[in-house]
This record gives C-alpha cells, structure tokens and sequence, in this order.
C-alpha cells in the first residue's frame, strides 16, 4: 500500500513538473508575441499618426483656398456668403415630366376610379 | 538490530564462581545499552539539524542570489500589462472646436555623431554639408576633430535626408529617433499655439516642451501622461481663423498698416472663435526674438498690445449712464465746446451742433457729450463700473502673453481722467478687453470671461448692466451702422451689424502729445443687432487710406470696411443664416367717409 503511495505521488510529481515547464514554455511565447503585437500596434500608431497630420496637412485652408481658385473653371467653387443660404420654399419641385406617371395611373384606372 | 543480552550467561557463570554479583554485570550492560542509545538519537538529531540547516542556507541563498540579480539587471517594464506604455506620442494633439487637427506630433529622427569613430571625418564632413547646406562646416570640422567625444548634427531629419546619411556608411555617424511637434496648418493661429521646442534631449527620445501660448499654458496637461490620448480642444474654428486671417492680411495690405489684430468672441460663452495678428509667424520654425517688442513678428497684438482704444469705449460711458438713470437714449445733452479744464481742451473732431441725444452723441461719436456724461458719472462710480467689465486687470485667456496685456491706468486718476477715459484716451487695453466688455453688452448685460477653451454650455457672469440697458446700447450701436460714422461700410446685408468705431492718436515716439499721422483704427462690432451672437474687433495699427487726394486714417474708412468683409465671409461658416430686418412700414392712414 504503502510503496503504491510512492509511486502513485512520484508520477505526480512527475506529471505536474511537466505540465508546469509547458506552462512557462507557453507564457514566454505569449510573452513574446504580446510584446510583437505591441511593436506593431505602436508601428500602426505612429502610421496613423503621420496620416493624420498628412490629412490635415493636405486640408490646410490655405492650400484648399488655392486649389478652388486653380480649378475654378470647373468646380466654380464660391466662399460661403449669405446668398448661400435659402429658404424651404425656394426649393423647386422636380419637374413633372421628369416623374414616372404611366404606372399609377394605370393602377387608379384599374380601381374603377375612371 | 542485535540486542545484546542484559545478564549473558557465561558472563552470569564465571561471576557466580568468582563470587562476584551477576546485578552488577546487568547494570553495566544496561548503562553501556543507554549510552548507545543516547549516541545513536544524538547522531540523528544532529543529521536532522545539519539536514535544516543547509535547507535554510540554500533557501537564503537563492533570495540572496534573486536580490542581487534583480539590483544588478537592467530593469524592464513588465510584458504583459503595459498596453503600448511607451507607444503613445509623447505630447496631446491639440484641435479646434470641431476636432481639426491644429498641432501633433510626429516621428523624426535626429542625427549625432560619435568623432571618435569616424573613419574619415573630412569626407564624412563634407557629404553631410551636401546633405544639409544649412552646416557650418568649418565648425563641424572642428568639433569632429577635436576631443569631443559626441556632437549633436541635426536635431531633425527628414526620410530622404536619413537614407542620404546612411548611404555615407561612416559609422560614427548615428540616428536616434526623436518627437517632433507639427503644425500642419502652418501660420495659422500661429499666436494663438505658440511653439514647441526641444527640452532634454537624449539619443533615444527627448522632451517637447512649450515656448507660448497655449502650448506654454496647457504644458502640463499636454505632457501629462492620462491625456495623451485625449486631445486639448480649443474655442478656435479652423475654418473662420482661417478666413479671418485672410481678409485681415489683405486689409492690412491694402490699408497700408503696420500690424493688425482681429478677435471674434462668442458673447455668451466667452469662447474666442477667432484670434489674428499681423504680422505672423510659422510656429514650425518659430523665429528668435523677443515677443514683448511690438515690433517683432512674435507679439501678439489682439492680446498684448494695449492701446488707447478711442472713441470705441464711448458705449460704455453711455450704457453706465442709462443704468444709473442719469439719462435715457433720448435725453438731449449740451454739447458746446471745447470743454477747458486746466490747459486741456476737450473738442470734437468736427462741429456737431449745439445739442444732441444721447443716442446721437453715440452714432455721431462727440468726445464733448461723452465728457458730459462721464462728469455726472463722476470718479468713484466709473472706476467701479470699468472694473466689472475687466478692463482694470489682465484677461484670463489662457495664453502667457495674456498676462503681458495688463491695462495701462492714469496715475492719478482725476476728473479729467474720467472725461478722457469715456472717450477711450488716458487708459490703454487690448482688443481682447475690448471685445470682452462689448460681449457683456450684447448678451444682455452678463460679465464675460474671454476663454480659449472649448464649452459646451454657457456660463452665466455677474450682472454689470439691466437687461434693458444692454438691449438700449445695441440699439445705439445699431443706429452707428445704419446712420452713424460707420454708415459707408459697416453693414453687412442679412447680418444687422452694430458696433462703434474708434480713431486715437498714437502718442508721440519722444515726448509728449499725440501724432496725427500715426492712429490706431479700431472698429468694435456686435452681430446680428437683434440677437446678439458674436463680437468682432478689428484694430489696425497706423492704418491709411490712400484713395483720396488727401491720405484719410479714419477709423470708417480703415477698420470698418475689413470688419464688415470679414463678417460678411465668416458669419455664413459660423452657420448663421441671414435674417432681413423688419422694414418699416410705409404710413397706412385709415380713413373713413
């Protein structure tokens, strides 16, 4: 009974050293990858960084005020002024012809409305 | 385990037949088995004690061997819970209102050299000349041969210019990265960010720090580590700044003035949406200098400059007045002049009749009826009443150079002074307090504080003035626009604009009195008259209008016309919509037969 004891306690001893040095195998791998990741999330950071101060570079008023007056016979681009600014019953309808009329027309002749 | 018998027989025997007591023998036997025994548990408490022993000897050791592991590496950060500790930027973007991106960071990369592990240093000397033609090679030469054993080269470097310095292969030639601070936007807000420069500087990184501005002011908060990432968000718009700077450099321009300055303030917030200076500068390569000289590019005139800011401080005689109860807009004052007192002579800058209102002094601009009312003010009550309106101490903007911008008060503060100071001569403020004191007129009467820090809600100040008082001053200044001094160029369509204008001799460089060809034009403006949203101040400095046959530096023809472009251009962008006033209506009689 007593040497079953023994055996049965070195086994485990033996199983859990295993699993112990596995465990360190497979933190240091973590570790290192966590530490990878962290290079590349801050590699993308100091990407999106830089696109974002070439964003706002490129969107500078400055140099958006001189590429309207460069395309100006095309895009004919204004600075905002109160003319700009309407009211909801200076809108036009759409034209009429431009509308689809031949189907509810057909569908309320239909309906016995004629 | 053989015991060895207590009363052996032979033993026993051979002691019966010499007659001697067999006790004897077992009593020796028994003492000699003790003292065995006695041995033998000594033997094994001593094993168990060494066996202790060294456990606790290899125990202490292997703390004692952890210890001085742990002093004599190199520390490190742990792993696992530092979520990109030393990824972020080291310093807080700083944006305007709507989140544009006014001032980052971004990643550079300094050169440095080591001399003592060049192989050619004239050769390495002389590409790097190539590289940067800004080197002074002679100097570089000299401190690459000398005993010095590093040398800064350039503190930033570009891409290009990295892959150009590696291509010389000189190992004594380094890269070290390196923050630099960015202002994308150029010479915008310029004044307003103020500049960065390096602090500690090491191989692997260094310090940004601020030189001015808000970059000075929030340094702390930009550094500190909890808001890297949450950006400082100003009052400022991107686009009006933008805007206003424009139309004010072309103004100066065409004005042929020395500097101007521009502030628009949201009135009931305090929040400046605008602030402009000229002359600028790019904040990227902020120039050397001295920013209390108002002469340098550096100095910010909105904030700094304090001026006599004439007859723009009118209103504020006026309105102090009304509140009292002194007068009311139609009270009709004698304005005969010139007012002597002592060897000083107060006179309008032209005949304006014998008597005028109130309201009319205003829109007319008569120094003598402004005089008038301050006399019945008196001293004491106009000290106090200019105080609430923050014109006696520095503003509160968030800016070192606020504090440059202190009013400049009389010594002695006498009754003349009281006469001189209701037309806006005798004490010196900046535009800034200028704005803030028309804010408080034109959101109904509220103390406000000018901030460059984005609000979400309006804060309420002090009551300085009734509600009714307020409403009676925009309703002068109103009438300034549409029938007064400023009638040619102050009104915008669909805006209403009321404000005051103001034209005040500068003094003279050496010695006393005032010069007559050297004025501050200054146009004070509230918008839109019938509910007041935003201030504008435009001040420009020795301004002259040359269109005429004679040069013409009054303050309507200047700083009037500028003020009205740039609200004409920046009220839509701010997403005003315009609103045409009421006309009046044509007389309907009715009649009956």
């Amino acid at each position: 009974m007593r040497s079953l004891f023994y055996i049965t306690s070195a086994l485990g001893l033996i199983a859990l050293a295993f699993w112990a040095y596995h465990e360190n195998f497979l933190t240091q791998r973590m570790l290192t990858k966590t530490e990878q990741l962290q290079t590349e999330i801050g590699q993308s950071r100091a990407k999106l960084r830089v696109l974002r101060a070439e964003w706002a570079y490129l969107n500078r008023p400055e140099r958006l005020r001189d590429l309207a007056a460069l395309n100006f016979d095309r895009l004919h681009l204004f600075p905002l002024s109160s003319s700009h600014f309407g009211r909801a019953d200076q809108v036009a309808y759409p034209r009429l012809e431009e509308r689809d009329l031949v189907q509810p027309v057909a569908a309320s002749a239909r309906g016995g409305i004629e | 385990m053989i015991r060895i018998p207590l009363r052996p027989l032979a033993t026993i025997l051979k002691a019966r037949k010499t007659g001697k007591n067999p006790d004897d023998i077992e009593r020796a036997n028994i003492r000699q088995r003790h003292e065995d025994m006695q041995d033998e548990s000594r033997m094994r408490a001593e094993g168990r004690l060494l066996v202790l022993g060294m456990l606790f000897f290899l125990g202490f050791l292997s703390i004692s061997a952890r210890m001085a592991f742990l002093a004599a590496s190199e520390p490190s950060e742990p792993k696992v819970h530092s979520f990109g500790g030393a990824i972020h930027a080291q310093r807080a973007d700083i944006v305007d209102r709507q989140g544009r991106i006014l001032a980052t960071n971004m990643e550079t990369t300094a050169l440095y050299a080591h001399p003592q592990e060049l192989i050619d240093p004239k050769n390495a000397v002389k590409q790097l000349v190539r590289i940067f033609p800004d080197l002074d090679e002679q100097r570089l030469l000299r401190d690459f041969s000398g005993p010095r054993k590093f040398v800064w080269v350039k503190k930033k470097v570009s891409p290009e210019q990295k892959q150009a310095v590696y291509d010389i292969g000189d190992p004594g030639l380094l890269l070290g990265p390196r923050e630099m601070r960015l202002y994308p936007n150029g010479r915008l807000a310029a004044h307003v960010l103020g500049g960065a420069r390096f602090g500690r500087e090491g191989v692997h990184a260094a310090e940004v720090l601020g030189v001015a501005g808000v970059e000075f002011t929030f340094d702390e908060y930009l550094r500190d580590v909890v808001n890297y990432d949450v950006p400082l968000q100003l009052s400022l718009d991107l686009s009006v700044q933008a805007e206003m700077e424009q139309l004010l450099a072309g103004g100066m321009r065409v004005m042929n003035a020395k500097g101007a300055a521009a502030v628009l303030m949201d009135v009931h917030t305090g929040e400046v949406i605008a602030l402009a200076s000229l002359p600028d500068f790019d904040p990227n390569h902020r120039p050397v200098g001295s920013g209390k000289n108002p002469d340098n590019p550096l100095f910010n005139r909105a904030v700094q400059g304090v001026y006599e800011l004439g007859s723009t401080f009118k209103i504020f005689a006026v309105a102090q007045a009304m509140e009292l109860g002194l007068v009311n807009p139609d009270t009709v004052l004698d304005i005969r002049g010139p007012i002597r007192f002592g060897r000083f002579r107060i006179r309008d800058s032209h005949y304006l009749g014998k008597e005028l209102s109130v309201s009319d002094i205003i829109v007319k601009s008569s120094n003598i009826g402004t005089a008038r009312i301050a006399q019945m003010i008196g001293v004491d009550r106009q000290q106090q009443f200019l105080r609430d309106f923050g014109v006696f101490e520095k503003t509160s903007l968030e800016m070192v150079e606020a504090s440059g911008g202190k009013p400049l008060l009389p010594p002695k503060w006498t009754e003349l002074s009281t006469m001189t100071i209701s037309y806006g001569h005798g004490l010196s403020a900046t535009p800034l307090h200028l704005a803030a004191g028309y804010a408080a007129l034109a959101n109904g009467g509220y103390q406000v504080t000018p901030t460059l820090i984005r609000k979400e809600h309006p804060t309420q100040g002090l009551r300085i003035v009734s509600e009714n008082v307020a409403k009676a001053s925009v309703a002068m200044l109103r009438k300034v626009v549409t029938e007064g001094t400023a009638k040619r160029y102050g009104d915008v369509p669909g805006y209403a604009v009321a404000g005051k204008t103001g034209t005040s001799e500068k003094q003279k460089k050496n010695g006393p009195g005032y010069d007559k060809d050297r004025v501050l034009a200054s146009f004070a403006s509230v918008f839109p008259a019938h509910d007041p949203q935003y201030v504008l101040v435009v001040t420009m400095d020795e301004a002259v209008e040359t269109v005429g046959l004679k040069p013409r530096r009054t303050a309507s023809l200047t700083a009037v016309p500028v003020a009205a472009e740039i609200i004409g251009r920046v009220a839509p962008l701010l997403g005003m919509r315009p609103h045409f006033e009421p006309q009046v209506l044509t007389k309907v009689e009715l009649t009956a037969n």
